[in-house]
């Protein structure tokens, strides 16, 4: 290679010695505050290898002097977040949930901190858009077991559903007719069509109608529509938890399944409880509060007639 | 084994330069003018364009040129870009670019020679060099003079002096991003924002370094826009030259009056040399040093003027024509220099670009529309059997005033809207919001079809309700069971 070395004519600089199709390189001499700006770079370096941490070891690298870390830039900075948002906070844990409905700006502020959690703590069973699957209720829809106002929801959030050792939580059980000798095969398949006929779905079935008359009416309602304060599903529309094929309800009424949903209240701080209600309530399929009904007037009698609705 | 005596290589290069300091002599001339109406227009443009104002009405800034980032807005006189637009910044940059090209292609550095912030401020410090050290034999006495109380005093003034320009120069900066005399009183109140002082701060050490001490160094070392330009000149391009035919051989006057027949017109009187902001002997053809201000052809006009000889020795001039000058051929016509094939390309895209640009600005409308599918999940089911989408739906009003607008179905027979604010009670196919001025109103948006309806596509179209009466539609697609 160096014997390639030249005096270039043109500017009297040595070139270096490689050749690439006939380019060449001058071997200028590079200017001395480059030399200077590269000690710098290698004094920073070393500085900065003193007070950040730097070289891995065996368990652990080093801590570097300044003792900063990433996890403690992110804990400082979620300090902050929470500092900020602390205002919002303390307000909604001072407010009964049902005032939030007149609340547009908490009501966002509650809608943004739930879905957040919702996705930690829901999506597992609910799914990302809240759209459930097969057993577990989409709550996206207008169709609520227990009820779809934003107090219902919260206290459902709190209590959850057939949770062991809960004493408020919400229970309701179907008997399983057809495992437990109630009835027959047969007349199974003829409520089912009784059933599948209230929504449309199926001719008029005169004994299955009987037969639900006698066993079903009670807790889903002469017409089938349902009975919120026993979480008895509405059976003539067209939303259906385990399917709305025969075999899917003869199985049902057969031997039903019971779902259950944790109680939220003690792993969930109330406030996020709060927010949860909110964003759930804010999917589509939210109901306006209403007057406490009968059936709760005696667990919240006076309740401050402040919670005007929306339109 | 070599015998190390009896290695003959010749001493290597060495591998570090030191800078050599470069005292440039004051001169007068035409091209000197030029360079000082320049330095005025620049840094007055630079200085004074942040306080210009601009009636925008109660709801927008009235500053005329505004990069405000906080609202993501970028207002320059009658103009306003959202960040949607920024295809028209981009616009703005490449015509830039391009105008780079055009110019270089043309008048080969003169971007380098006169407007680039680099010169102008490099130029503006080594005024300063002369008013509190004198000129050029001055400088160079004092720069050899050993430190003692006087030399330590001359610099820290002087250095106190480039300090101040420096602060300036950051000072300036940050008022364009943000009403320029809120944050001019806020800045010396202490109650800007911690990144104002920051960005003057790097902005005043930067222009303190770059322009009172590396100055030609960041032209020769530091900056790619020289190395791109050698690319880009060829012979049609004007650089500053010196006609050597013409000059050399080089010699005294002294010698040269002895014998004429023996030396050309280039007395060797250095002049050349020591009025060239970076230092470079523009006798040795062209190089990166050379940023084609054309003081060098003052200096040597001058000197020619005096010994009875044309001016030109050293002058503007691309290398076909010193190649026909050589020749004894008449030199061209300027404009002829100026218009070849390069030049007039880049003429063409540059305004082509700029047209494009004036008519895209002269046609936008000022209601925009965008619309987002809900995907997770795609639809719903409803008790009813009714089939409900959601959209987040997001109108932009960028007039600087508020606007009542109307959004509706267009399509998708027998669908209903309403927004999350309000109950599916009242879902209509038109609703009409009132979006703030020079805002975005996200609403989010849901459409209910009845049981049967198959899914389909259909549009949004938003409508602003005044005179102007503008539209946008945007289709999308309404998801059915099934799909």
């Amino acid at each position: 290679m160096a014997d390639n070395k030249r005096i270039d004519d043109a500017t009297g600089v040595e070139t270096v010695g490689h050749e690439w199709d006939g380019i060449e390189e001058l071997n200028n001499p590079l200017p001395r505050w480059w030399l200077w700006s590269f000690y710098a770079c290698i004094l920073f370096s070393i500085a900065y290898m003193v007070a950040y941490p730097a070289w891995p070891l065996i368990s652990k690298g080093t801590e570097g002097m300044l003792g900063w870390s990433s996890r403690g830039a992110l804990a400082a900075e979620m300090k902050e977040e929470q500092a900020k948002r602390g205002e919002v906070v303390a307000a909604l844990a001072d407010m009964p949930i049902e005032q939030l409905q007149g609340n547009e700006e908490m009501m966002r502020a509650a809608i943004a901190g739930g879905r957040a959690a919702f996705k930690v703590n829901c999506v597992q069973c609910h799914g990302a858009g809240a759209a459930g699957s097969k057993g577990y209720p989409n709550l996206n829809d207008d169709d609520w077991l227990w009820g779809g106002d934003i107090k219902t929801i919260e206290t459902t959030l709190q209590h959850g559903i057939r949770q062991p050792g809960d004493d408020a939580t919400r229970v309701s059980m179907m008997p399983a007719f057809g495992r437990d000798g109630i009835l027959t095969s047969a007349q199974i398949a003829q409520v089912t069509d009784h059933i599948l006929s209230l929504s449309g779905k199926a001719k008029a079935n005169a004994a299955g109608a009987a037969l639900y008359e006698a066993n079903c009416a009670v807790c889903h309602g002469a017409e089938g529509k349902g009975m919120r304060e026993f979480g008895a599903p509405n059976l003539s529309d067209a939303i259906w938890l385990y399917g709305s094929d025969p075999a899917a309800i003869r199985s049902q009424i057969h031997a039903p399944q019971h779902g259950v949903m944790p109680s939220w209240q003690g792993r969930l701080d109330a406030v996020t409880i709060k927010m949860l209600a909110a964003y759930v309530h804010s999917l589509g399929g939210g109901e306006d509060f209403q007057e406490q009904p009968a059936a709760d007037a005696a667990a919240a009698p006076a309740e401050e007639a402040s919670n005007e609705q929306p339109q | 084994m070599n015998n190390p005596s009896k290695v003959t290589a010749p001493a290597p290069a060495p591998l570090y330069k030191k800078k050599e300091p470069v005292f440039n002599r004051r001169i007068d001339g035409p091209f000197r003018r030029f360079k000082w109406a320049v330095m005025i227009l620049t840094l007055g443009v630079y200085y004074i364009t942040p306080w210009l104002r601009w009636d925008r009405g109660p709801y927008a800034p009235d500053q005329a040129v505004l990069v405000d980032l906080a609202n993501r807005r970028f207002y320059m006189f009658g103009i306003e870009i959202w960040p949607h637009e920024f295809y028209f910044v981009a616009g703005l940059l490449i015509m830039a670019g391009i105008g780079l090209f055009l110019v270089t292609s043309a008048v080969g550095r003169a971007w380098c020679g006169y407007a680039c912030p680099q010169t102008v401020w490099t130029d503006v410090f080594q005024h300063v060099d002369r008013f509190f050290d004198g000129d050029r034999n001055a400088r160079l006495k004092l720069y050899k003079a050993p430190w003692g109380p006087a030399k330590i005093a001359r610099r820290l003034a002087k250095w106190s002096v480039y300090l101040l320009i420096a602060f300036a120069t950051g000072g300036a900066w940050i008022l364009y991003f943000a009403d320029a005399p809120t944050l001019f009183r806020e800045f010396w109140s202490f109650d800007a924002a911690p990144v104002a002082y920051a960005t003057v701060f790097v902005l005043t050490m930067t222009t303190f370094v770059l322009g009172g001490f590396m100055r030609e160094q960041v032209c020769i070392y530091m900056c790619p826009w020289p190395r791109i330009q050698t690319a880009m000149l060829d012979e049609k391009s004007l650089i500053v030259t010196y006609k050597d035919w013409r000059g050399e051989q080089r010699g005294s006057l002294k010698k040269a009056q002895k014998e004429p027949e023996k030396y050309g017109d280039c007395v060797d009187c250095n002049q050349c040399v020591a009025v060239c902001p970076t230092g470079y002997d523009i006798r040795n053809g062209p190089d990166i040093a050379c940023i084609t201000c054309g003081l060098c052809i003052d200096a040597c006009d001058k000197v020619m003027k005096d010994i009875g000889r044309p001016r030109g020795l050293i002058d503007y001039a691309t290398m076909e024509d010193c190649k026909a000058e050589a020749a004894g051929e008449a030199p061209r016509h300027w404009f002829k220099a100026l218009t070849h094939p390069r030049t007039l390309i880049y003429t063409a895209i540059w305004s082509g670009i700029g047209l494009a640009l004036l008519f895209a600005l002269g046609t936008r409308s000022h209601t925009d529309l965008t619309v987002a599918q809900d995907r997770s999940p795609p639809y719903m089911l409803l008790s009813d059997g009714s089939v409900r989408n959601a959209y987040t739906v997001k109108l932009r009003n960028m007039e600087s005033r508020p606007r009542e607008m109307k959004i509706t179905i267009e399509g998708l027979a027998g669908a209903m809207m309403w927004t999350d604010d309000m109950s599916r009670d009242n879902a209509q196919r038109e609703l009409v919001r009132e979006v703030p001025a020079d805002e975005t109103l996200p609403l989010r948006v849901y459409v209910l079809v009845p049981d049967g309806t198959q899914g389909q596509d259909f549009a949004f179209t938003v409508t602003s309700m005044d005179e102007q009466a503008e539209t946008d539609t945007v289709e999308t697609k309404f998801t059915g069971p099934g799909e």
